[in-house]
């Protein structure tokens, strides 16, 4: 299995290797041009990127272990690693005039996403539950970093902190488990894992199962489920809005790559315990984010909130432990991404400096002045709430289609009855720049919208806009693509 | 020209799909005039083509379901574009390709604010509607069916009255409630059908075939049943009509009334109770008698209303009770009169709709109280009011009596308690929209505002005419339409009775049903004159 030569194990993890090479240069560039242009920076970090998720498509297909089994290299790895790498090339068109605006030091901004990013395709390929809480703590420290980097704002740093510290907690917890789990079984590889877990659960080992249970709480908080989302709103209200969007999306999906590769693959055999937590899981997420998304002003909290009833619906999927359940999670994770980050991306084109303009009222009368970004929010917010012709119906179709297809009905319906309760805030902001004319002397109605915005933030959000257009209709392809991540892992389950 | 019959309906679904986008690449938004004319030759030409599809169809033919195109589209899941027409389809359609250029027409100058955003939506609108209408596969018609909500739900909420905020937000919501419901319940039996025949299919035709236990089948009829009753709307699930009605431009309270409500008859008539006949004999009780309820609570509330456009909204859920009440019967006459009516249903209410817009345009309110003697300052526009209420009340020779009449024939059979309960409601029908017509048209014309009022000019006439052809047509000679959904009838009838009845009883049902069938025919000749 394991291929141990150097250059073989290098080629398997060369998408982090670009990454994190690229990270340095953008470091060392930053450095050397201090005060002047940033250009060179953010052009480096994309073609970095580039590069990276040009290498991982190229490797589609390919299946290697690698570094004595502690990475391994498989199409479901790959799958996430372009979603990563697609939501970080879209981060960082969205970034580019932001940054400058808020006047964020660049380089280390650049250099913090790719490290980031390298934790990410790290946590896809873990193969063994070292690398998986590797891959964790390099994608989140950069992440804390972010989160308080708009130093001019007061809740920037809050939002930093409180993520960090909460963070940290769900990373020693995580630890723990691992520990726990590595005292039960004498191992932190998966695939032995997978071989030692039914005569551990036939002996109901308090180690393993508590280790478990403690794996799902570090998880939990990485997806922000019900009951671990406590920092979710505050950190994605309080962090610069393209940090926002690049964690409401790709830290999130990293946080299901695990919860997909350990949880529901590695741990197959005890589904019927875990299944049942899921169950519990997503309808909690559901329900709260749902409820809660309804009365919120600030269009950043809200999207938070949002965004936890996302990673509920994506759990509904992974609830069946099927193979429909999980190629359902991979489509929904793909559309959400693009979704979330168009919405996000709309609100910072709408944003002014210091963050301000973020609040529903702000986008009073937006469509009269500011057509295109109304018209692409109102795509955004319709897939959100999952109404076709939009991607967002095609994800919750999937992830609903597998829960009835495994007999979880009444989980079907109440996800259902819940993304109908969405369709009411999401609506909302339709409402909003829709339907209401501008106060006259009100204090927004001079217009947050009249600061030019770079033509990255337009690009990512035509591309969002179109592809979930396009995807709405032609589901096809992405379903293929996902079914073919899950080749060779199915017979785990 | 092979490639364009094979494609017809597609071609005829999506084309203002194509008008749409082109009005959105072409046009901006102060060129009015331009927008208004690419939007109205879109509708008019997807009228006169569909057209082919009325001459084109056999209504002889023993495969009722015609122009079909069947063309993958996620196959491995079974998802096929597949759509096709027949006999009750083929009427739907043709009102909403005849209804699309009237209601341009009419709002020609009534919209001046955001006019591209409204003519896109209208078409954008049209495409969802008139693809709801084919699909004949379970997950393209969710598909159309939700898709419809978006460009409905900003033209109430864009264009529509002062509280159309509210109205746009309850219609949107209330109608995506139940047809969530209803996706768990279409997934279900996708399941179902897997489990039974081993391939994965959302086509309609395969899913007829299903067996289901009675509990699953009651459970799934409801599901269905709310999301198309919600739309109907039916009584109690009708209260974001009025709203909606109420709210909406002048275009959009007629397209809501004219297709989009019929949306949810059509629903029971094609899916709800052929998928699930057991259950809808079962729940036949239930939604007879909801139907009647609707029948006379709409009459009644309609009866009160001091503003025309909330009378005429609630006499909607009357003529729409009517309709639910064809369809519960389940015979012959039921479902033709059904059928029937939801024409005749969105040609009255319609131009009811229109009326009151044209009124409304030009003295700014709806009040009933506000007008008295208009028929002296604006003879043209009394005389087509006049056409369209008698038509609304159902006297004969006009088109609502054949509905009503063919409705109430069906009813009687099964129930004479229910019959007489509905025939109540043609009776109230008259008395709350004749004493609305005296109190608005006749008497004398005693308010200065309304001396001056401008009878009808040509564009408005033009709009009105070939509605009341119409009306005249259908009333005079029903024969031409009933005689193209014969044999679509009979087949669903066929199909309903043939799960449905219970072994003791299906042999007198069998003949009580070839008796109706005969009858509509006899009744159609006699309309002919022969």
């Amino acid at each position: 299995m394991g291929i141990d030569s150097l250059p073989a194990a290098l080629s398997v993890i060369r998408p982090e290797l670009i990454l994190a090479v690229t990270a340095l240069v953008c470091l060392a560039l930053d450095l050397l041009y201090k005060p002047a242009d940033k250009m060179p920076c953010w052009a480096v970090a994309f073609f970095g990127s580039l590069a990276a998720l040009a290498s991982t498509i190229a490797s589609w297909g390919t299946e290697q272990e690698a570094f004595s089994q502690l990475v391994r290299m498989d199409n479901l790895s790959n799958f996430f690693a372009v979603i990563f790498l697609m939501v970080g090339l879209i981060t960082l068109c969205l970034s580019d005039s932001y940054v400058q605006r808020e006047g964020l030091p660049a380089g280390e901004y650049y250099t913090l996403l790719l490290i980031s990013m390298t934790g990410m395709v790290f946590m896809a390929q873990a193969n063994d539950l070292m690398t998986v809480y590797l891959g964790i703590e390099i994608m989140s420290i950069p992440v804390y970093v972010l989160v308080a980097m708009m130093s001019k704002s007061p809740k920037s740093p809050e939002a930093g902190l409180k993520y960090l510290l909460l963070g940290g907690f769900a990373s020693a917890i995580l630890l723990f488990g691992i520990a726990l789990l590595y005292g039960a079984v004498g191992t932190t590889q998966l695939a032995d894992i997978l071989r030692q877990a039914p005569g551990a659960l036939k002996a109901s080992d308090p180690l393993f199962l508590a280790g478990v249970g403690l794996l799902l709480v570090g998880m939990g908080f990485k997806v922000s489920l019900v009951p671990f989302h406590m920092w979710t709103p505050d950190a994605y209200e309080g962090a610069p809005t393209s940090v926002t969007a690049f964690m409401s999306v790709a830290v999130k999906a990293a946080g299901f790559s695990v919860l997909i590769r350990v949880i529901v693959l590695s741990l197959s055999p005890m589904a019927v315990d875990w299944s049942q937590i899921f169950w519990w899981l997503a309808v909690l997420s559901m329900v709260l984010g749902n409820v809660v998304a309804l009365v919120q002003e600030n269009i950043k909290r809200m999207l938070a909130y949002s965004s936890i009833a996302h990673a509920g619906y994506v759990l509904v999927a992974l609830t069946t432990g099927t193979e429909t359940g999980i190629h359902a999670a991979l489509i929904y994770l793909f559309i959400y991404a693009l979704m979330n980050l168009g919405a996000f991306g709309v609100v910072i084109a709408v944003s002014r400096e210091g963050d301000q303009g973020v609040e529903i009222r702000d986008y009073t009368g937006m469509a009269r002045k500011r057509p295109l970004y109304a018209l692409a929010m109102a795509v955004f917010m319709f897939s959100l709430a999952g109404v076709p012709p939009t991607a967002g119906f095609i994800g919750k179709f999937y992830a609903f289609s597998a829960a009835v297809k495994a007999g979880y009905v009444w989980l079907a319906v109440i996800g259902v009855l819940m993304s109908a309760v969405s369709a009411y805030f999401y609506l909302r902001v339709l409402v909003v720049m829709y339907m209401k004319e501008p106060e006259a002397g009100a204090e927004y109605s001079a217009g947050p919208w009249g600061a030019p915005i770079g033509a990255g933030v337009s690009v990512s959000l035509w591309v969002c806009a179109l592809s979930i257009l396009f995807l709405g209709i032609w589901p096809g392809w992405l379903s293929h693509f996902a079914q073919q991540a899950l080749q060779g892992l199915t017979s785990l389950l | 020209m092979e490639m364009i019959e094979q494609h017809l309906i597609t071609i005829f679904v999506f084309l203002p799909l194509a008008g749409a986008l082109f009005v959105t690449v072409f046009l901006r938004d102060t060129q009015k005039e331009a927008i208004r004319w690419a939007t109205f030759l879109t509708m008019l030409a997807g009228f006169l083509l569909s057209l082919k599809l009325f001459f084109g169809y056999d209504a002889d033919s023993t495969q009722t379901m015609q122009f079909v195109q069947s063309t993958p589209w996620l196959p491995e899941y079974g998802i096929v574009y597949k759509v096709g027409i027949d006999g009750m389809s083929l009427l739907l359609f043709l009102m909403t390709t005849f209804l699309g250029p009237l209601v341009i027409l009419s709002s020609w100058r009534s919209i001046e604010d955001r006019v591209k955003g409204f003519h896109v939506s209208m078409l954008l609108l049209q495409t969802a509607m008139l693809g709801a209408f084919v699909s004949l596969n379970l997950f393209l018609f969710y598909i159309f069916w939700e898709a419809m909500l978006i460009p409905m739900y900003f033209i109430i909420g864009i264009w529509g009255g002062p509280r159309r905020i509210y109205a746009a937000v309850k219609f949107f919501l209330y109608t995506l409630f139940g047809s969530l419901l209803m996706l768990v319940a279409i997934l279900y039996l996708y399941f179902v059908h897997v489990k039974q025949f081993g391939f994965y299919s959302f086509d309609l035709f395969d899913l007829y075939r299903v067996h289901l236990a009675v509990g699953p089948e009651k459970i799934l009829f409801l599901a269905f049943a709310l999301s198309f009753a919600i739309k109907v709307p039916m009584f109690p699930f009708h209260t974001w009509l009025p709203d909606a009605h109420v709210e909406a431009p002048t275009a959009g309270s007629v397209i809501l009334a004219g297709v989009l409500l019929k949306m949810g008859t059509y629903g029971f008539l094609r899916f709800a109770i052929p998928l699930f006949p057991a259950a809808a004999a079962y729940f036949y009780p239930l939604i007879a008698v909801l139907a009647v309820i609707g029948i006379i609570y709409g009459a009644l509330v309609a009866m009160v209303q001091p503003d025309l456009k909330k009378l005429v909204a609630y006499s909607s859920v009357s003529h729409l009770g009517f309709v639910m009440l064809g369809l519960a019967v389940l015979n012959a006459q039921g479902v033709e009169g059904s059928v029937i009516q939801m024409v005749n249903h969105g040609l009255s209410t319609g131009a009811l709709f229109l009326i009151v817009g044209m009124i409304y345009d030009r003295r700014h309110t709806r009040l009933i109280s506000d007008f008295g003697g208009i028929a002296k300052a604006m003879p043209i526009f009394a005389t087509f009011f006049m056409i369209v209420t008698l038509s609304s009340i159902g006297l004969p020779g006009l088109n609502g009596f054949i509905g009503e009449f063919l409705i109430l024939i069906g009813t009687f059979k099964k129930s004479v308690v229910l019959a007489v309960l509905a025939a109540s409601g043609v009776i109230l029908a008259a008395v709350y929209m004749l004493w609305m017509f005296k109190r608005a048209v006749f008497g004398p014309l005693d308010k200065e505002e309304n001396k001056s009022l401008k009878d009808l000019n040509l564009r408005e006439i033009a709009v009105l005419v070939p509605i009341v052809v119409m009306i005249v047509w259908i009333g005079v000679y029903p024969q031409t339409f009933l005689r193209k959904m014969d044999r679509s009838v009979e087949g669903l009838l066929a199909r309903t009775e043939q799960v449905a009845a219970p072994p003791v009883q299906s042999r007198e049902r069998d003949s009580i049903s070839m008796m109706e069938s005969k009858s509509v025919y006899d009744f159609g000749r006699q309309g002919h004159g022969d």
